[in-house]
């Protein structure tokens, strides 16, 4: 009796999910022309602004979905840490080797600086997870949750201490010209943010897909115990992959740091946010997702805050946070997520 | 419907209320009035220095300003604690609580002006209603929130809807950040607020700014109703539901509770209670300001209800005035206490992130049930400690979900 209702149900629920969210796909399509029909070429420079805040997110994305798919852990110390490399790069550059402006001494400190702070924020990570999340790790998912509040307090207040309280802006040494596409306005930043951030992506992936560590990340992000038996050594692997998400925050606090020149306690608070929506956007646990998610979420937030026609910033984080949670609602695994059923 | 988990429940089910739960109104009553008693009678007629003391180290208004975070924890507690629905957007209520009573209780639209049951003078224009009708309707409209936040999303994994509900936390403050125009309709004054509000009106007296004695009361009596309802409840069917839903979202299910009305339920029931703390909260500080609303909120909240012990209402106050001490009154006298004593210069609030994210850690790493455990959640949570390493990870509170 019950099966026929409840699958008409389904399926009439199916039907209204979808004519839903082809009428919200519309709805941004018909925005996306009127904005593109009124000014082609400052929708050109939005897109760019959004396509270099979506790479952005991307690295600091990753981080957040490299550890969720292993240890089913939101670590909210994520964002935090992104912040401390920002701090991190911005002392290294303008303090300890006083580069200001943009030289050949200057691409070689930047360089330096680019491993330098990965391997910094690495470090940190490993440490955070060695010392806080470890012995968690079999407790029920609120612990280690609310640990990882708890840390990003901590880094908070490093960072607090470390910065002070409030803004700091610091020299570039990045180019700052832009290069004319079509009228439209694309900055040297956003070429080098691509240029950093592609390679170090297609480096994440070698990783993951074609290194023995990678097998081991992935064997453990499956199945702990049955990796263990496999003669995988899980604390190390988690402790590798905490490593890499660490080294992709780094990496995105350098970024961030040159391209826009400053620092603040609190930016790891928004930002990580964000980029952990991204992640949640493209499936959590799923790399190319994490990437996919962010680049979308830059987008529309570059295009809410750019357009003539939009909300303008002031609304940014509520137009993020809506198309979230509209996404989770109608497909709860994120855009590349993969459906999971329930096993007792 | 038969909701049996294990043989204890069972068993705690067939009394009708047990004596811990008929005795505790006296204690609650006596503690209520001795504080009563302490801060009208006694303080005043103390020596200076008695009275300076108390003014650093817990003042009267700190400690309604506590009451307040207590009635907002017992709310988080009905559904972090009992239903173990992870909400990181609880400020969300609290906010539209708030601005429940800056709507209602205040000349803020002063293109209307309607009176009803508020002592304030006639011809003061805007809408100005009872504090004690504002409660209701804040309550209302937080219970019509708090369904329609969660009637889309609770059908998520706890991870998502922490996420989700973290998502609204931000989007509703923000709408009151930037509601000042509103195609042309001002909602909440932006980021100017909303002030003053209107002061309570009780037995026909309108309380002033210094008349902290009786906001007291009414801040205990509204915190007193918010542990009745929480006891009263989880002893009942809904109750023993939540704490199934916690312990196996499945199993419970399997059991035959409807999932959906019963996690609605929780949300509605805390949502309540949060929109009952903005009411209050408002009237506490005479205003509402948009800027105050943020994440922090919910997370010294969810901080709260962790610390205590979620799902012991005793826990969750001890846990709450705590904390809420520590963040309004606590810190910096401790602090100057210290200075003063090993002749330091140590500014103390500037520690408030450091000192709250190593509590958080170190109760979680050592005492991972709270100061005041509920029994059932204890075993929960240390079920796994002398694991053999043969088990999955596990569930949100407990073992729910084995991917």
């Amino acid at each position: 009796m019950a099966g026929v209702t409840y699958k008409t149900r389904q399926l009439r629920r199916r039907y209204i999910e979808r004519s839903f969210a082809s009428l919200a796909v519309a709805g941004i399509a018909f925005w996306l022309l009127i904005n593109f029909i009124k000014s082609p070429t400052q929708f050109t420079s939005v897109t760019f602004t959004g396509l270099s805040n979506g790479i952005l997110y991307a690295l600091i994305a990753l981080g957040y979905t490299l550890v969720y798919g292993i240890i089913e852990l939101i670590n909210f110390a994520h964002g935090d840490l992104f912040m401390l490399g920002g701090l991190f790069s911005a002392h290294f550059i303008t303090l300890w080797f006083g580069m200001k402006t943009g030289s050949a001494a200057g691409w070689g400190v930047l360089l330096l600086c680019l491993f330098a702070v990965m391997a910094f924020c690495a470090t940190i990570n490993v440490g955070i997870e060695r010392f806080a999340y470890r012995k968690l790790r079999r407790a029920p998912k609120l612990a280690p949750l609310i640990t990882a509040v708890g840390m990003s307090f901590i880094i908070q207040f490093v960072g607090l201490r470390w910065n002070g309280s409030g803004q700091k802006t610091w020299p570039s040494l990045l180019p700052s010209g832009n290069l004319s596409v079509f009228g439209a306005r694309l900055p040297y930043t956003t070429i080098i943010s691509f240029a950093v951030t592609i390679p170090v992506l297609l480096a994440l992936t070698y990783i993951v897909t074609k290194t023995k560590q990678g097998k081991a990340m992935r064997a453990t992000a499956q199945d702990q115990d049955a990796s263990r038996l496999m003669g995988i050594n899980v604390d190390r692997t988690i402790s590798f992959t905490f490593g890499l998400g660490g080294a992709l925050a780094g990496a995105a606090g350098l970024l961030f740091e040159q391209t826009r020149g400053l620092t603040s306690y609190n930016l790891g608070y928004q930002l990580g946010l964000i980029a952990f929506t991204a992640a949640v956007m493209g499936g959590i646990g799923n790399l190319q997702g994490a990437v996919l998610g962010a680049i979308i979420i830059g987008l529309i937030q570059g295009l809410n805050d750019g357009l003539p026609i939009g909300l303008g910033q002031q609304w940014s984080n509520s137009v993020v946070f809506s198309i979230l949670i509209l996404l989770m609602v109608f497909k709860p695994t994120g855009l590349l997520g993969k459906p999971m059923t329930e096993k007792v | 419907m038969n909701v049996k988990v294990s043989s204890k429940k069972k068993k705690s089910s067939k009394k009708k209320v047990p004596a811990s739960q008929r005795t505790w109104s006296i204690g609650f009553l006596t503690l209520a009035v001795a504080i009563y008693i302490f801060y009208t009678y006694i303080v005043p007629h103390a020596p200076d220095g008695f009275q300076n003391q108390i003014q650093n180290w817990f003042p009267p208004s700190a400690l309604n300003e506590a009451l307040v975070w207590v009635i907002a924890a017992l709310g988080l507690n009905i559904v972090v604690g009992y239903a173990g629905l992870l909400d990181l957007g609880f400020v969300a209520f609290w906010a539209i609580g708030g601005y429940t009573a800056g709507w209602f209780m205040s000349g803020f639209f002063n293109q209307w002006n309607i009176h009803f049951g508020s002592e304030s003078a006639k011809v003061i224009p805007g809408i100005h209603l009872s504090f004690w009708l504002v409660l209701l309707i804040g309550a209302v409209i937080c219970a019509f929130f708090g369904i329609l936040i969660g009637a889309p999303t609770l059908r998520l994994k706890s991870d998502y809807l922490a996420i989700v509900t973290l998502g609204f936390g931000e989007i509703i403050p923000q709408i009151f950040v930037n509601g000042e125009n509103i195609h042309g309709f001002n909602l909440s004054n932006g980021t100017k607020g909303i002030s003053p509000v209107d002061s309570i009106g009780i037995f026909g007296k309108r309380l002033g700014p210094f008349d902290l004695n009786y906001k007291y009361m009414i801040f205990v009596a509204m915190a007193a109703l918010m542990v009745f309802v929480s006891l009263r409840l989880r002893s009942g069917r809904l109750g023993r539901a939540w704490l199934a839903i916690r312990e196996d979202e499945l199993a419970a299910s399997m059991m035959g509770i409807p999932l959906m009305r019963t996690k609605l339920a929780a949300y509605a029931v805390g949502a309540i209670s949060g929109g009952l703390a903005g009411v209050a909260y408002a009237t506490h500080v005479n205003g509402i300001f948009a800027e105050r609303f943020q994440f922090s909120i919910s997370i010294i909240l969810l901080a709260m209800v962790v610390l205590g012990g979620m799902g012991n209402v005793w826990g969750v106050i001890v846990g709450a005035l705590l904390i809420a001490w520590v963040n309004s009154t606590g810190l910096p006298t401790l602090g100057n206490e210290i200075n003063s004593t090993f002749h330091t210069s140590i500014n103390f609030p500037s520690y408030t992130f450091l000192i709250f994210g190593g509590l958080l850690i170190l109760m979680m790493l050592f005492r991972r049930e709270g100061i005041l455990p509920e029994s059932r959640l204890k075993l929960v949570m240390h079920e796994n400690d002398e694991s053999t390493g043969n088990e999955e990870p596990h569930g949100f509170i407990s073992e729910e979900e084995n991917l």
